[in-house]
């Protein structure tokens, strides 16, 4: 999404992770933002305070508590807000009820969880990649979701105007997933000139009040979506519902919306799931990273090709869906993977889950609130 | 002191406790070199959860080329504005690396060889304590010869607040004069790597 090509409206900033994803919020024409601050994720509701109110329609508004925040961000989403908050672990179990609500009720919104080390409290100032699988199943029942993360300052802009691409196109909660190293590092960044910039926007309705069908399905699995106030009256509930929006319980029926919500997700794998792929053309030895993480693999790497190893990297922006294809065929072409991350092993599972024994997959935890150092992936990569 | 000195992960930590700015001073110091000087920064940080008095350090690498771990790895460069900050991370500082500590508040060095000035004291003399990170932030800027002084004053002007700018300024000229008078040869004694 940076541009490439000399532009007269782009910016240089020295900013904050988090401070790089207020300013891809408001690229991606975020008006509205509703939470509760909480360490390591403060300076984006800081900088939401200080940036909203300033703009036409902005609004600001510090909620009692996370669950509030995220209630506040769905209604506001249907009232036709580009809606997000933003929270850390604490925070992030709170809101899972209102997750799956946003999701029953395909609600676009952007939830931006900054991880700490937990479980509960844990360390409010430590980085940790623990809630990984949290993001991905933590609200009951089962439901489709879309989990990005970022590694770097401009990464941290860059998805979040994915996020809220994503969150719009396929009306569904997104979680953008940081963590602490990320969030707290400063480094210069392009703002780039909003002209160039692709952002999407949910699809309105076409048709008269009187005709339109809320959940009704097309080729896409998505239905348009009026403000709610604008003529258009339908109901919006978290119990299973029909293409009116009224609650049903008929297998028929139920089977329908359900496989739809999962289809409008699944028949688009190739656009949500984006990696990088760094030096992996000749790659013997792969490693799997995301967040904080893939930074300290991509010098490993670098270490790695002095010494005359073949090693790449895949570094994941998409966690869920997990990007399957891409990740199988490193596993093909590679006798030994790596997955480096700080928890016990969430991304690792996965990439062992598609594995099918093809190759040999290693892993690093680390979980005591520091950073896993280049040196440790280089050690682990030559031992192998 | 040429202007597009060329840089290979030059790593400093600027530690010590919660409270003495340790964190402004990295954001300042990471402006001037990423926006006016044009190197790649990363600036990166770690405290506690106290408001005042917990461990505090921020760290920067600066570099001609780009940055793939933004951590340090091992330091060119420790300041260290405590004694606790002083003993904790001296270890970390690669042979040949600079320390610079605030004699004011440390006591004891673990070695002879260190740039010294009463930071704390100097502060305190421009008028007002809370200036301690202007004040080393000045000394910083005759010690490394990459750092201009103007555009060091240029980031300071466009993050702090106006209403305090003028004692700040006054702050960085008497950490700065200090340093040059004190340590007239410091600039030339760095090996880049």
């Amino acid at each position: 999404m940076a541009a490439k090509t000399k532009k007269k409206k782009q910016v240089e900033i020295f900013a904050l992770g988090n401070e790089a994803v207020v300013e891809g919020a408001l690229l991606a024409g975020c008006d509205f933002y509703a939470g509760y601050p909480i360490t390591p994720s403060t300076e984006i509701a800081e900088e939401m305070a200080r940036r909203l109110p300033h703009l036409e329609e902005g609004v600001f508004i510090q909620m009692e508590d996370e669950i509030a925040g995220l209630g506040a961000v769905i209604g506001a989403s249907l009232a036709g807000r580009k809606a997000m908050t933003a929270t850390s672990g604490p925070g992030f179990s709170l809101m899972q009820e209102h997750i799956g609500y946003a999701s029953i009720t395909e609600t676009p919104l952007v939830l931006v969880n900054v991880m700490r080390a937990g479980p509960s409290t844990g360390m409010p100032t430590s980085p940790a990649q623990g809630d990984v699988q949290q993001a991905r199943w933590g609200t009951h029942g089962d439901h489709p979701i879309i989990v990005l993360s970022a590694g770097d300052v401009q990464e941290c802009l860059e998805m979040t105007v994915t996020a809220f691409n994503f969150a719009e196109k396929y009306r569904t909660p997104v979680i953008l997933l940081l963590d602490e190293i990320t969030a707290h590092t400063r480094e210069k960044i392009t703002v780039p000139d909003p002209d160039d910039l692709y952002v999407c926007s949910r699809l309105l309705p076409s048709m008269p009040p009187e005709w339109y069908m809320p959940f009704e399905d097309n080729m896409r699995g998505v239905s348009p979506m009026p403000p709610l106030g604008s003529g258009y009256r339908y109901h919006v509930t978290g119990l299973t519902h029909d293409d009116h929006g009224y609650p049903t319980s008929k297998p028929k029926e139920v089977e329908s919306f359900i496989s739809r919500l999962f289809r409008k997700i699944d028949q688009f794998f190739y656009d949500i799931q984006i990696v990088d792929e760094i030096q992996c053309e000749d790659a013997e030895t792969c490693i799997i990273a995301y967040g904080c993480v893939g930074r300290a693999a991509e010098m490993a790497v670098q270490m790695a090709r002095e010494q005359g190893e073949k090693v790449g990297l895949l570094k994941l922006k998409t966690l869920f869906p997990f990007p399957r294809p891409i990740v199988e065929k490193m596993l093909r072409q590679c006798s030994f993977v790596l997955v480096p991350e700080m928890n016990m092993g969430q991304i690792s599972r996965e990439v062992k889950r598609v594995n099918n024994g093809q190759s040999k997959v290693g892993t690093i935890n680390r979980i005591d609130g520091q950073t896993i150092t280049p040196g440790e992936i280089l050690k682990k990569i030559l031992k192998g | 002191m040429s202007k597009d000195m060329r840089l290979n992960r030059f790593e400093i930590r600027l530690s010590g406790l919660g409270g003495q700015g340790i964190l402004t001073l990295g954001k300042i110091m990471g402006q001037a070199l990423a926006l006016d000087h044009g190197y790649f920064v990363t600036q990166t940080q770690s405290y506690g959860p106290e408001a005042r008095g917990g461990a505090s350090r921020s760290d920067l690498v600066i570099s001609s080329s780009t940055i793939s771990y933004p951590k340090t790895v091992s330091l060119d460069l420790l300041v260290a504005l405590s004694q606790e900050a002083c003993n904790k991370f001296f270890t970390n500082l690669k042979s040949g690396g600079a320390l610079v500590v605030d004699t004011s508040m440390v006591a004891q060095t673990p070695t002879n060889i260190f740039l010294g000035l009463p930071f704390t004291e100097m502060a305190r003399k421009v008028g007002l304590v809370q200036t301690t990170n202007i004040v080393t932030l000045g000394a910083l800027t005759h010690f490394l010869p990459y750092m201009r002084a103007a555009s060091v004053r240029k980031s300071l002007k466009s993050i702090l607040p106006s209403k305090i700018i003028d004692i700040n300024i006054k702050a960085f000229n008497a950490g700065f004069s200090a340093a040059k008078k004190e340590y007239p040869d410091a600039p030339e004694k760095w090996t880049f790597s």
